[in-house]
Parts: structure tokens; sequence; C-alpha cells
């Protein structure tokens, strides 16, 4: 259909619709709502990640876990049976689901390198070893073993940790762990804030 | 969360102070509702400003930022002098009848033991007279002068009406009607909640702040009942597991003690950490400390934590000095740092004074960004314009910037302000190479290892023998580090049942024991969903699990009397009938002692009641006082103004000439949440950028006038530490406030501006707080520091 | 729900055969209870949500209220009043989207048939299929709900849901609201609960609590209980809202006369196509609107 045609087309449309506009058609589909958006979904149960209420989610996610196919989520609302919201969110639960999809999410590993302007892609493992390579440099120059009263202090003050509290307690004694058998000692959250 | 969320809906008297439910935790104010509605309750709300809380408030006062002491000194003065008190409560449950040593004074604003030099107190003084036996003294009939019930009284004598008034702004009749709705609640069959948030931490004095209300509380006999309890909302929805967790410069996990240079070898640690009883009889339950922490060694260094080597005791780091981050801050500003790991955090929007913390990030040679989101923080190092203004060029720290999982895409439990720890499941794939943050950190911890490995270095056995053992070590699943953190025991294998079967030994290993019970070999508690409410109290035994112990109300033993009868037969939560105790909810003592050997409900104590004297566990003092914020609007303190501000705040070298005076900086400036927004979280989404667009400032009609300033024009704020733009608010919601003599303005100012997000560029409040915190908590005095304010042309 | 579930149907003035006579299909209502929100915009989020709407980011524009009006990318609005009264400051909130009256403006004034119909739940829907755009639905109604959109120029508002009320759920404005201030339900039920609640309201001093559920419109489908029934207008809300004369004129008298008018201009409109040709922009030009709006807040990312 060439573009000529298609207005053509789309000319006729018009009439048609406008006589039936005036009643002058015979009777026609009425409408109808659309379609339940959760039809097939799946329903994963989650607890909002904002504050601290704890208000259980209901994720919807279209796609299997097949081969070829990835879940996306395309809804999230809140669960009725968690007693504590009842069903009920707030404005930012309500949402959440442009947070979990936003155009701001980081993709994947990402160096800027002294003095330079931009991000450079990187793989995992290159992050890994360079990031650890920084680490035990710094450890061994500056862990403090001994204080000046000659007590076993163990101490590495040259580098810190802003921890998260967003993150699963998992996540969390998983970084405790982490920072405490490198002997960081300048750990904190966003608790203090 | 002394209580839980739901049980907000039992109380008769709720009050908003020092947080703003409504926006801050609307779910929550839910409950407030519920209880308006369906239990006749009264809602106070005070605050400086006229929020969305207040919007429903059956009584609202403005108070001025930075006077709630004062405020609620003044509260405890009308309670006492009008004997609104709950005395049976008050005798059996608090110290108000222990005598406190001679030597204790106040005087002009300063206790006893204040050294001008270092700005620090020497506590000594501020403890109970002891007997023979190192208990405590008490004088039932409160003659003894020095009983705490007599300092106490003569401690807030001075915060009459009139005092109040002059010092918070608040009028005397406002005053009035809140003190006569809260101290309505000090009969059996009445009770208060007080709900707050970073409204009362945000402040050099926040724990007194916080100390004052639970004073009232226990003073009315709210703890520990149906409806009442102190209820700190906890800002981001697993704050309190990370708490919990230990994730702070002195904490390890389950609040044990990170050593310090004191703790010269593990028996004088677990000498100088196990409490003996000061009372006799007690429960003391902090004298299990040494099973707690030895368990906890062995879930850090498993094999390798052995009786001979202390349980690795000296591979964990000792602090000589408190390294929050406003101090590390500090160091990596004048060059002493070399790195920073920042998982989740956006520091540079987040913390105070916007323009040290760029400096700072700038001297580090590496900064390691986890991060679901494009964070300002990982691009410090980038141009934009003159909301981040830096050269590239001269920034030498390498960035890397790892993507993260968030919630929906993570399995594991989060722990709600409540103590719920409520397990959640996956929903989908996170987007490109996310990964969880225990995997990332498994991943370069591996790889460290590797490198201790190959090629030696500085002490490298704690690396080796921390316990990694996991299925696949490269990502320790939600499930395993879940059941590590319940604990098992190491022979047999079998998951413990709860904390009281640890050992000292080293035959137990348990991550966290305030968890334990959370997986048992009965499986997964915190991923139960019955949510059943047989007692239609709001507890909900079978959904997921509280710590501890599954217990939903706090210091539940105080909510019957000495002979385990309810206070309020309405309220039962325990009852003692027939030879033993039955009721609602998991008891807060030993529920195999009789009554009156359990009749010590706060068991964490060594002498196992509340208290009004606080002994020597806050920096300031064992009663709280008025003291103004750093940057005072009226440069003065109306009760002693020799002592104006926390005398015991910490000063790091060069903030001093970092703070403004009410000459230059006339305005009282307090930020906050608003409803719409998270941080600076929920700037990068897109349904929450369009309710809430762009930042602003509100500002009253006064000094709107008196500025030439209309509603929505460009103005310009600025503090002793920076400046920005931002667009007005002008509104009636804030008030003119008549202190000492003169009209304190407050300014509004949201904390959701960002440059790099979905809403419009803007700047952060930030730019304009100052790293001055309270003496214990070292939070940043964030709700009151002073700023100017003139029209401006805009951005 | 079915085309059975039709009562009313604009562009004609024959009635479907009422679903009710077969099925018994109560009339539902949402309650909004002023006195109970707390303005957080949950209900505005959740509707975005729900119905996949995202309004332009905009502006601050002195007001709470954001986006600033209702679009056709946004059908629940919060509104935001503030004033003293005796010396006392008030903060009121109004849940702002369509009324869904009894008898609705909006489909009396639509001369297009079906474009915008009642179901017998008594909800007012708008069928964008039909919807040809005239705008006389957003002229019409004394609540100035509707709105056109700049893009496909067909007029979109509230649907109480319908997809999720027709399979028994609440509108997901209701669902999502924290403090009970939305209520859904059978008309007689809500009535009978507002009556109860103003009640309650009256016994704790607010004197001219009451109801509005405006008669001049038949009543709504959103009933709201105020503090002062007699001040509807400090919500934001018309005192006494009805279809205006000129659009029952419209419906009667004008509209059959004009339909004549109508064919003459679509024929002189394809005889303009036919003969003259193309006044259409080119295809490959961007939209006219960008809904996504937010060019200066991406220019610097990566």
């Amino acid at each position: 259909m060439d573009r000529r045609q298609f207005f053509k087309l789309c000319a006729c449309g018009a009439t048609t619709s406008a006589i039936a506009a005036l009643g002058m058609m015979p009777g026609e589909a009425m409408a109808a709502p659309r379609e339940y958006k959760l039809l097939r979904a799946k329903e994963t149960r989650n607890n909002c990640c904002y504050c601290s209420v704890g208000c259980g989610l209901l994720m919807y996610s279209h796609g299997t876990v097949g081969k070829n196919s990835e879940q996306s989520i395309f809804h999230i609302e809140g669960d009725v049976d968690n007693p504590v919201n009842r069903g009920a969110l707030c404005p930012k639960g309500a949402g959440l689901v442009d947070y979990v999809n936003s155009p701001n999410r980081n993709q994947y590993p990402e160096v800027r390198e002294p003095g330079t302007n931009e991000w450079k892609r990187i793989s995992w493992q290159e992050a890994y070893s360079r990031i650890a390579r920084h680490m035990k440099d710094d450890r061994d120059a500056n862990l403090i073993e001994t204080n000046e009263a000659g007590t076993t202090v163990n101490r590495w003050l040259t580098t810190g940790m802003m921890t998260s509290s967003a993150q699963p307690n998992e996540g969390g004694f998983i970084t405790h762990k982490f920072a405490r058998a490198t002997g960081l000692v300048a750990i904190d959250t966003i608790a203090r804030n | 969360m002394t209580n839980h969320w739901i049980d907000i809906k039992n109380t008769n008297v709720a009050i908003i102070m020092g947080g703003n439910a409504a926006e801050a935790h609307p779910v929550g104010f839910g409950w407030v509702s519920e209880a308006m509605q369906h239990n006749d309750a009264k809602l106070v709300v005070v605050d400086p400003r006229f929020t969305r809380s207040a919007s429903l408030a059956d009584v609202y006062a403005p108070l001025r930022s930075g006077t709630d002491i004062a405020f609620l000194l003044g509260v405890i003065r009308y309670l006492i002098e009008t004997d609104q008190v709950n005395h049976d409560y008050v005798k059996a449950y608090t110290n108000a009848s222990f005598i406190v040593r001679e030597d204790f004074e106040f005087n002009d604003g300063l206790f006893s033991g204040f050294d001008e030099e270092t700005g620090t107190y020497n506590k000594e003084s501020w403890f109970y007279e002891l007997d023979g036996e190192g208990f405590a003294k008490v004088d039932p009939s409160y003659q003894h002068p020095r009983c705490v019930w007599n300092l106490l009284k003569k401690h807030v004598d001075r915060y009459d009406f009139d005092t109040v008034s002059n010092i918070t702004g608040t009028k005397v009749e406002d005053y009035q009607a809140v003190c006569e709705v809260i101290g309505s609640t000090h009969t059996h069959d009445r009770v208060a909640t007080f709900m707050y948030a970073l409204g009362w931490t945000h402040h050099t004095k926040g724990a007194q702040n916080i100390r004052s209300m639970a004073m009232i509380q226990l003073l009315l006999g709210n703890i520990g009942v149906l409806g009442g309890g102190v209820n700190a909302l906890r800002g981001h929805s697993n704050v309190q597991g990370a708490t919990d967790m230990g994730l702070l410069c002195q904490g390890l996990p389950g609040y044990l003690k990170l050593p310090n240079d004191n703790d010269v070898n593990l028996e004088t640690y677990l000498r100088n950490y196990t409490p003996v009883p000061l009372r006799p009889g007690q429960t003391n339950y902090w004298q299990h400390y040494p099973k707690f922490f030895v368990s906890q060694m062995k879930s850090f260094w498993g094999k390798y934590a052995t009786k001979e080597n202390d349980f690795g005791y000296d591979w964990l780091p000792k602090w000589d000095l408190q390294y929050d981050y406003t101090k590390h801050l500090d160091m990596m500003y004048h060059g002493q740092v070399n790195g920073l790991f920042v998982q989740g955090v956006n520091c540079i929007n987040s913390q105070p004074n916007r323009n040290k913390v760029l400096k700072a990030l700038s001297n580090l040679k590496y900064l390691v960004v986890l991060d679901p989101l494009a964070t300002e923080t990982a691009t410090f190092w980038q141009h934009a314009d003159q909301f981040n203004e830096v050269n590239p060029a001269s920034i030498q720290t390498e960035v890397f910037r790892l993507p993260t999982t968030l919630f929906a895409e993570e399995e594991g439990c989060i722990v709600n302000s409540g103590r719920w720890m409520q397990w959640h499941w996956k929903g989908a794939n996170p987007p490109g190479e996310s990964k969880p943050d225990a995997e990332i950190l498994s991943g370069i911890m591996l790889t460290l290892k590797q490198m201790y490995k190959d090629e030696g270095g500085k002490l490298p056995e704690p690396i080796e023998a921390i316990k990694w053992d996991y299925h696949t070590p490269s990502f320790p699943h939600g499930e395993e580090v879940a059941k590590e953190l319940n604990g098992k025991d190491i022979a047999t294998g079998r998951q413990l049942d709860n904390f009281t079967q640890l050992k000292d030994d080293g035959s137990t290993e348990c991550g966290c024991w305030i968890y334990s019970g959370c997986w048992t070999e009965a499986g997964n508690m915190m991923a139960r969903r019955d949510n059943h409410d047989p007692s239609g109290k709001g507890i909900t035994p079978g959904w997921a699990f509280a710590w501890p112990m599954n217990r939903r109300v706090l210091y539940n033993r105080a909510s019957c009397d000495v002979n385990g009868k309810p206070w309020d037969p309405k309220r039962m939560i325990l009852e003692y009938t027939d030879g033993h105790w039955h009721g609602i909810d998991v008891g807060d003592f030993n529920m195999k002692l009789p009554p009156q050997e359990s009749a010590h409900p706060f068991m964490m104590q060594p002498e196992g009641v509340g208290r009004f004297f606080a002994l020597k566990m806050l920096a300031e003092g064992p009663f709280p006082e008025h003291y103004e914020p750093m940057e005072s609007p009226i440069g003065t303190n109306p009760l002693h103004p020799n002592v104006v501000s926390n005398p015991a705040v910490r000063m790091l070298p060069g903030v001093k000439e970092t703070l403004g005076s009410n000459k230059e900086f006339p305005y009282v400036c307090t930020t906050y949440s608003m409803t719409e927004h998270f941080n600076y979280w929920s700037t990068h989404c897109r349904l929450a950028a369009i309710s809430m667009p762009e930042t602003f400032v509100e500002i009253d009609e006064v000094l709107a006038r008196d500025k030439g300033i209309n509603n929505g024009d460009w103005v310009r704020i600025s503090s002793k530490r920076g400046a920005m733009e931002t667009k007005a608010l002008v509104t009636q919601r804030l008030q003119p406030l008549k202190v000492n003599g003169q009209w304190v303005h407050t300014i509004g100012l949201p904390r959701h501006g960002s440059h790099n997000a979905l809403i419009r560029k803007s700047f952060t409040c930030n730019v304009l707080t100052t790293e001055v915190g309270d003496a214990n908590t070292q939070t940043p005095e964030y709700k009151a520091f002073l700023v100017n304010i003139e029209k401006a042309k805009g951005i | 729900m079915s085309a059975q579930d039709i009562i009313l149907s604009s562009g004609t003035s024959e009635l479907t055969p009422a679903a009710q006579v077969r099925r018994k299909v109560a009339k539902m209502t949402k309650l909004f209870d002023a006195t109970k929100c707390n303005g957080c915009k949950a209900c505005q989020v959740a509707c975005s949500e729900w119905n996949d709407l995202r309004a332009p980011i905009g502006e601050f524009s002195g007001s709470y209220q954001n986006p600033a009006d209702l679009s056709s990318e946004c059908w629940t609005l919060m509104k935001f009043h503030e004033f003293k009264k005796n010396d006392k400051m008030h903060w009121q909130f109004t849940h702002t989207a369509c009324m869904h009256c009894d008898d609705p403006a909006c489909l009396t004034a639509c001369s297009t048939k079906g474009a915008i119909v009642q179901r017998s739940n008594g909800t007012v829907d708008f069928d964008s299929d039909k919807c040809t755009g005239c705008g006389y639905c957003v002229s019409a109604c004394p609540f100035n709900i509707p709105r056109l959109d700049p893009i496909d120029q067909k007029a979109y508002k509230c649907t109480m849901c319908a997809d999720r009320t027709q399979i028994g759920l609440e509108p997901a404005c209701v669902k999502t609201c924290i403090t009970g201030a939305l209520r859904f339900g059978t008309r007689e039920d809500m009535l009978f609960y507002a009556d109860l609640r103003v009640k309650q309201l009256k016994e704790k001093g607010y004197a001219n609590a009451g109801l509005y559920n405006p008669e001049g419109v038949g009543g709504t489908g959103m009933v709201m209980i105020l503090h002062d029934i007699n001040q509807p207008e400090s919500y934001g809300l018309p005192a006494d809202p009805k279809t205006s004369l000129p659009v029952k004129l419209w419906q009667d008298v004008v509209k059959p006369l004009g339909a004549v008018g109508i064919i003459a201009t679509a024929a002189v409109a394809i005889a303009h196509r036919i003969t003259v040709g193309r006044n259409i922009v080119e295809e490959d030009e961007p939209a006219a609107y960008d809904h996504s709006h937010d060019d200066n807040q991406k220019s610097d990312k990566e």
C-alpha cells in the first residue's frame, strides 16, 4: 500500500466514523473495558525498599524463565495479606515499578580513570582485580598492627566503607565480614543520617 | 520501635513529634488513622511546620526547631506538679527510688565532672550509691533527697509554662493543650504512643530528645503496654537490619561491641561488656554476652576460631576513636584516606556540607560505588553546571561504578521498624550485568584472598581465616547466610531453636544472636505468611518473625503489675493465673519464673528498671537539658547564658570556623523529606518525579513580605558553608515564633534535590548543612541550622 | 462487563436494555472522605501506575499540587487548599477525578454514538476508539474533568478502573489509600457508611459536616464527605454543579439539526481531499508533543 492509498483509506474511515457518530450505523460492539492487565502474569511477594514500615508488595512480571525469555516486572501493588499495609501503599510505593525500571539503572561495571572525563566499561573480573589491587596496596602500606602500648589493634584506617541500608541482612552480614576481615574500622551506615 | 506498626491502633493518644509520619511513613500513619477511627484516639502533632500529619491532628502546636527538650521537660514538670503520674508503675518499674551518689551535681547548665579543655565529662559521679554488696541503694519512700525522683523533680522545676514558651516559641495555650492530652494517659486504662524519627535525631542532642520522651512514657506507665511504647520510625527499609548487623564503626552484629584499645585481650573484653547486676535477683540478660560473642566469632572465622587463639579475637580491628562517617570524611578531607567503598549511599547528596564532601572525595585514590542507580556520588568528578563545579582533569580518583540489584531482583530478609524480619523473593533478573552486593563483595574478597596467597602481605591471617565456606563462595545465597545468622550446633549441624542454646565454648556458631530463631530446624520462620490475629490486637504471631524470639511488644512484662495482673484487662498481653503465664505474645522475661521474681521488665539493664537517671550512658548528662542548636537564632541560652549549646559536642579541628552566627544568618533552616520522594532514590523514578518534579523552599508570609518574595520566585539561600538557589513556596503553614523577645522565622527545605535524575536539576539541601552532630551518635544537625535568604534571579 | 452492561450511551437517545434487568447489577460508588485524607497522593500515583499514564515531568509552580492540572495522562490529581479560619490552620486535600455523575453532562453533550457510556454499575466511561476529539465533553463537564490528549486529540478521564471493577476489584486509587479516606462499594453501602461518618463528625464538633452528592447532576458516583458541606468551594468543588442549559438544548434540539451540517462538512472534506490533495504534516515529523519531556534532565547522562 503506498502513501496515497493509505490516505484515501484514512479519509474513507473518517467519513464512516462521522456517519457512525450520527447514529446512522447499525449496532456495533460497545465499549468494553480493557483486558485486566494481570492476566497470566507471575506474582512474586516482596517488600517495599523505601521506608521501614515494611509494606508487603505483589510484583507482577511477564515472560517465563524459559531459555529465550526474560522476566520483566510491569506492575507492583500492595499485598493485601500483609497485615502491616493490607494492600495499601503510599505514593512512593505505588510508583515502585518506575524505580525498578528506571532509565538511570546502572547496567555493567565501569571505571573512570584518574583525570579522565568518561566511563569505561569493564568486565566483572577486571573490576574485582583492580579493586583488590587498590585494597591490598593500601592495606599493606597502612594497616596498623599494634598501637603505641603494644596492644594488637589490626586496624586499617586509610580505607572506609559506607554501607547500604536497603540490602537484605544477609548482604549486610557478608558486608560486615568483608569489612572486619580486612581490618576496616571506619564503616558506617546512613542510619546516622 | 518497642512496639510495632499495627499496635498503634491500640493507642488512645498518638503524639507525632520529631517526625512526620503522614509524609515519611505514610502507611504507618494509616494505623494512627485506625486508632482515631476505631479507638477514638487523639492525634497530637508538635512540629515547626504544619505538616500533612498536622492536617489531621486534633491538637497541633508549633515549636522552634531544636527546642524539643525544653518542651518535653516542661511536660514532665506539668505531669509531676498536677500529679498525673502512674505511681504504681513508676514505683515498681523505674529507678525513681534509686539513690544517686553524693558527688553528683548540676549547676548552671553543666553536670559534675566537666572538663573545659577536652569538652568531655568525667562521668564517675553519674551513678547510684552502692551498698557493701555492690547493689544500688534505694528508698521506696522517696524521702531521700538524692533519690532519682527528687533529683528529677528539682531538675525539671525550671521548665514552667512561661520558660518553655519563651524558649520554644509555642504559645502557652497551645502548650497546655498538648500537656493535657498527654497527661490524660497516666491512668491504667489509657495509653499514649510517641512516634518520632529524624526530627529528633538530627540535632546535637538527638539522643536526649528521645530520652526526654522515654521519661514521659515511664512516668505515664506507657512502656511495655499495648498501644504505648517508644517508637522510632526508622528511615530505610532495612536500616533496622543494617544496625542489627552492626554496620557501624564501633559495632558488631547483634549490638555487640567492636573492641577498642582498652580491651587488650578476650578476657578483658568480655569482662568489660558483661555487666554485673545492680540489684538482687536480676535477670541481667547481658550476663550472657560471652556466649553471644564467642558464637559470633565462630561464624566469622569458622574452624580458625579456637579456644587457643581466643576465638580469633585479635583479628578483629580495634578502635581508638569513633570513626563514624563525619570523622572519616574529615580525615579524607585532610588527605589521610586513600580508599572508600560506597554501597547504596549517595554520599555527596546525603552527607552534610556538600562542598567539604566533594573536596574529600577528590582526595581519594580509589572510590568503589556499588549502587543500582547512577548517583551523583559516582560522578562527583563530572562537571555539572553550577551544581557541581569541578574540573575532571584535576581529580585523580579512580572510580569504579558497580551495578547492583535492588529489592525486586534478590531474595532475603529486611527488618522493618517493628523488628519484623520479612523474607522476600526475587521477581525478575536485574538489568544488564547487575549483581547482588553479596556477590560483588565475595568476588572482591576471593580475589583478595588469592592475592594474599600468591604474594603474601601484611597480616594475611584474617583474610585467609574469614569464613567464606558457602556452597558457592563467589555468591553466598541469602538462605545460606540467613541460616548462619540463626546459628547452629557445630557438632550436630542442627539449627538452633533460639539464643538460649548458645554456648561460650566454641561449640555453637551464630552470626547474630538476636536473630536466633529466625531459621530453625523447622525452616525459614521469616517466610511465614499466616496473618491470623487471634487476639484482635494486631499481634500476628504467624507472620514472618520478630526479633527477639518472635516477640512483638518489647518489655511486655511491664504490661502487668508485680503480681502478674494486667494493669488494664482490655490490654492484656500476658497474665499470671493458675500458676503459669499465658497471653497473646512471647513474654519478654523468663516465663518459668513466678511474677514477683520476674518483676524487673527492663531485663537488659543490670538493675532491671527503666531509667529516669541514665547513669553514664550518654555523653552530655544523666538528665536531658535544653541546649541551643550549635547555630542558635537567639545566640544565647535563656536558662544558662554561659552554656549555650551542648557542651559535650565533638568539634573537629577547623569545624568551628564553619559555623555561622545569627547576625549574619538570622533564620532557622530545617530540612526534611516529603511524601512524594524517598531521599535521592525516587528522583530516578518517573512516577515520583511527576508527582513532585522539583525541590523548593518553604517560607512564612511575614518573611516573604519583608523580603519581597512572591510564591514561586527564585531565592538564594546561604549558610556559612555554601549557597544554593531554588524556588520559594510562600505558605501560612510556617509562622514566625516569638522566642526570647524576638521573632524567629523558620525556613523549610526539602531534601530531594538532584542534578542527575529525572526531576528538574536542582541543588541538594546539604550544600548548606553542618557536619556537627549529636554528642553520642554524631548524627549531624540537619534540622536546625542558620541561613539567610534573598530574592534571586534564578537558574 | 459487556455491551449489556451499558445503560446509557452518547449520540443516541435509545437506552440499551438495562443489564440489571437480568443481572441485578448494583450501583457502585466511590466515597472520598476528605476528613480522613492527608494528601499523600498515593491515589494519584496508583491511578497513573495502573492505567499506564505518565504525565510530563513538570516544574514547581508554587504548590504541592503536581502535575499542575489533570490531563489525558493524569486522571486523578490531589489538589491542595490551605487557609486560616478563626486563627486555626487548615490544609485540605481534594481527590480530584471523574465524579461519575448519574446524569452525566459529558455524555449528554457528546454527539458520537457510544463514545461515552454509562455502565449499569453507574460508572461513566469514555471509549477512545470512538471519540472524535470534538471536546464537547470537556466544556460540558461541570467538574472540569475530561481532557483532550495533545497527540491523539481524544478525550480521557478516570474510568473508575473499569478493568478492575469488572472482575470485582476496587479501583487502584481505593486499594492504595492508606488512611481509609477512599472506599468503594455499592451505592447503598457507601451512603449508609457516609451517614454514620457524618454523624460521628458532628459529634466531634464539625457541625456542618456533610456529604457532597450534588443533585444537579443526579447525584455522583463519587461522593465526598466534607468538613463543611456549606463550603464546597474550599475544596475547589462547585457549589451547585449541573448540566448547563446549552448542553441540554444541544442534546435535545440542536444536535439532530446539526447532523445535516456535519454530513455536508464531511462531504466537503472528502471533496477537498480528492480534488486538492492532502494537507497533512510529513509523517516522519516527530510527535507534536513529547511525553517524556525530560530533554534537559538527561542531557548529561552517559
